[in-house]
């Protein structure tokens, strides 16, 4: 589904992702780890497309497409989706009005008709429930004075909303409680499925004995220095980094 | 001939025009603002005020300063100036000359009428002896202008006690009957102990011949009234407006003025705000959002005089193109004025490089228990805002209308009437250039 070949990227002249070597396919879980500073988050932002980063050499194909001139609309039109760490307030759009415009944005673009309004608030409601979140919530300001865990709950309800074929979560475990951590789990679990994957960036381990990937990649130094099973998340918790280095 | 010396030439002529109205002390108003004029002229750049708005290409019109009657207008072409789905009262000048046929005015319970009428009619006389031109500058020579020519507008008196049931609608048409129109319409609203109006105010030329309108507003809220007063100012681009508008306060009073400014080629709003007691409140919200070669200029003055008192202070501007942007926001706190609260915020975004704003706020605090504090910033739209709205495959365009939006919230919170707060959320979206698909 997704191939990223030798991909090397800048942000203002500092090289931060120097040949990263990555094959993901339908049905997969991958885990991202790596220390702070290992180029983690630029790896996520570079797959959506951030335009500050500026890709030097390499490669990211989806589905035989090269993203390299795609806007990060059309990336997320192609089923690219990233949930962020620090999501943005948007006072005044609600969290429904908002999903509503990104999903009929995304269907106008693969040239489907806008959803209807019955259909599109019976998905909005059984994602709700899916997540636990208060049908209230929906009608307040998207991310405005959200706790953290809020913020991280409502990025899951628009990648639950959105169907992504790829979800790279971001961080998507700091800052949640235990229980919090246990319902977006279950939720990405729920719908995990052999047409799409999942990519998750963490620090920790906790995240993934909720979610438990098919693969776990070391990052350090904007490489991938070791790849395994879901046994070397565990061994990464023992050990810490330094013996990798 | 100059403007200027036209507006000399023409007061004679003006003056035997309104005679009628010598019971009134009226006369020796307009003769002594008309001094005022002559002796100082139309500011110019000189002027610390008016430092970053030049009005000289708005003068060099060859405007006609009489309004001739004669058009009509028929309510269905002009209906979507109005609000339209609610109860209004509506106060209409076509051409500057009153319209009865597009009016909805009344005299039961409280006055909704015309500024004429009040001047000449005797049992008028305390009141227009007691208010009209107390509060409007005598320094201001563009103010003077006005009060010199001032003859028509609306006149709107609430006693005491009184709620106004529905928003009362003031609206100026201009026809382009003149292919240069000056109007100088001039109102007066009284607003009675405990009682509570709602005022939208609008001036709408419906071709693109030039017009400048010269307004002043004297707005009285007496003693715990509740005054909101909002300012649509979505004109043509030939369309230039000198608002200028004078609230004073009665103890425990709220007053409140909104300006939403997307249209027309200058604007200037001179916004005064007076205290005569203690516990008033005044706020002053606004929404600027223009491009092409517009310029908006809000410049605001809240004087506390008294303890006790606050004030909110909220303007928002966007600016694309080459429009520029003024604000200048004065808060003067008097020794007397002990435990003043004065906020005051000015936030700008500039979309274009040739997009200009000039902003200056001036605190003058002369009492030492006092909260006062205010914030500028000028600054362009967030780059990881906007990553992440386009991340959820939202195009940049509508991303972009929708972070901008999300900028002016707050000043468009503050809008009490549903109709009317629809209604500029279209306004904003259509400015914008998107379509989001739902009323933001």
């Amino acid at each position: 589904m997704l191939e990223i070949k030798n991909l090397h990227a800048k942000v203002e002249d500092k090289d931060i992702l120097k040949g990263i070597n990555l094959n993901i396919k339908a049905g997969e879980v991958h885990a991202i780890m790596g220390p702070n500073g290992s180029g983690k988050s630029t790896l996520s932002s570079v797959i959506a497309g951030k335009e500050e980063y500026e890709v030097t050499d390499g490669e990211i194909v989806l589905d035989n497409e090269d993203l390299d001139d795609l806007a990060p609309e059309e990336r997320a039109h192609k089923g690219i989706f990233m949930s962020f760490q620090y999501p943005i307030e948007i006072p005044g759009v609600t969290v429904t009005n908002f999903i509503k415009t990104a999903i009929n944005e995304t269907r106008k673009a693969n040239g489907k008709e806008e959803l209807p309004a019955k259909d599109m608030l019976k998905k909005i409601r059984e994602t709700a429930e899916l997540l636990e979140i208060d049908r209230k919530f929906l009608s307040r300001s998207l991310n405005e004075g959200f706790s953290g865990g809020e913020k991280k709950r409502n990025e899951i309800f628009q990648m639950a909303m959105l169907e992504p074929k790829l979800a790279i979560l971001d961080e998507t475990d700091s800052g949640l409680d235990i229980d919090a951590l246990k319902i977006v789990a279950n939720g990405v679990n729920k719908l995990k499925s052999d047409k799409n994957a999942v990519v998750i960036i963490t620090h920790y381990q906790r995240l993934l004995d909720y979610i438990v990937p098919d693969f776990v990649h070391v990052l350090h130094d904007g490489k991938i220095v070791k790849s395994g099973g879901k046994e070397l998340a565990h061994e990464l918790e023992a050990k810490g980094y330094d013996w990798l280095k | 001939m100059e403007l200027k010396e036209k507006l000399i030439t023409s007061f004679l002529a003006f003056e035997n025009s309104v005679s009628t109205d010598t019971e009134t002390n009226v006369h020796d108003i307009r003769s002594k603002a008309f001094t005022h004029f002559e002796q100082n002229g139309f500011p110019t750049k000189k002027d610390e005020e008016w430092k970053y708005t030049s009005l000289k290409s708005i003068l060099k019109h060859d405007y006609n300063v009489f309004p001739k009657a004669g058009t009509a207008i028929e309510f269905k072409d002009v209906k979507r100036y109005f609000l339209h789905e609610i109860e209004s009262y509506k106060i209409v000048f076509i051409d500057g000359i009153y319209s009865s046929f597009l009016s909805d005015t009344t005299h039961e319970g409280y006055d909704i009428c015309l500024l004429s009428a009040a001047l000449k009619k005797p049992k008028y006389k305390m009141v227009i002896d007691h208010y009209f031109n107390t509060i409007a500058s005598k320094k201001e020579s563009i103010t003077s202008l006005n009060t010199a020519f001032s003859k028509e507008g609306a006149y709107i008196n609430i006693p005491k006690n009184t709620v106004v049931p529905k928003p009362i609608q003031i609206v100026y048409f201009s026809t382009g009957s003149e292919a240069q129109l000056m109007l100088q319409p001039r109102n007066l609203v009284i607003v009675g102990e405990n009682s509570h109006v709602q005022i939208v105010e609008r001036h709408q030329s419906l071709t693109n011949n030039v017009v400048l309108t010269n307004v002043v507003t004297e707005i009285f809220a007496g003693t715990r009234a509740i005054v909101d007063y909002y300012k649509i100012q979505n004109d043509q681009k030939t369309a230039s407006l000198i608002d200028n508008t004078y609230v004073q306060q009665q103890r425990q009073s709220v007053a409140s003025v909104n300006t939403f400014s997307f249209g027309g080629n200058l604007t200037r709003n001179n916004l005064e705000f007076y205290h005569e007691g203690e516990h008033i409140t005044s706020n002053l919200n606004g929404i600027t959002i223009i491009g092409d070669k517009q310029l908006v200029d809000n410049h605001t003055l809240v004087n506390h005089k008294y303890p006790n008192c606050e004030s909110h202070e909220l303007y928002k501007g966007i600016y694309a193109d080459k429009s520029t942007g003024v604000f200048n926001g004065k808060v003067i706190v008097e020794q007397e004025a002990q435990k003043t609260n004065a906020f005051q915020q000015n936030n700008n975004i500039l979309i274009d490089d040739g997009a200009t704003i000039n902003a200056k706020p001036q605190l003058e605090i002369f009492a030492d228990d006092v909260k006062c504090s205010h914030g500028c910033t000028i600054g362009q739209l967030d780059e990881d805002a906007l990553f992440y709205l386009r991340s959820r495959g939202i195009p940049k365009k509508e991303a972009e209308a929708l972070l901008l939006y999300a900028f002016a919230n707050d000043a468009l919170q503050k809008i009490k009437i549903a109709e009317l707060k629809t209604r500029i959320t279209r306004l904003i979206a259509k400015k914008l250039g998107v379509d989001l698909g739902f009323d933001l």
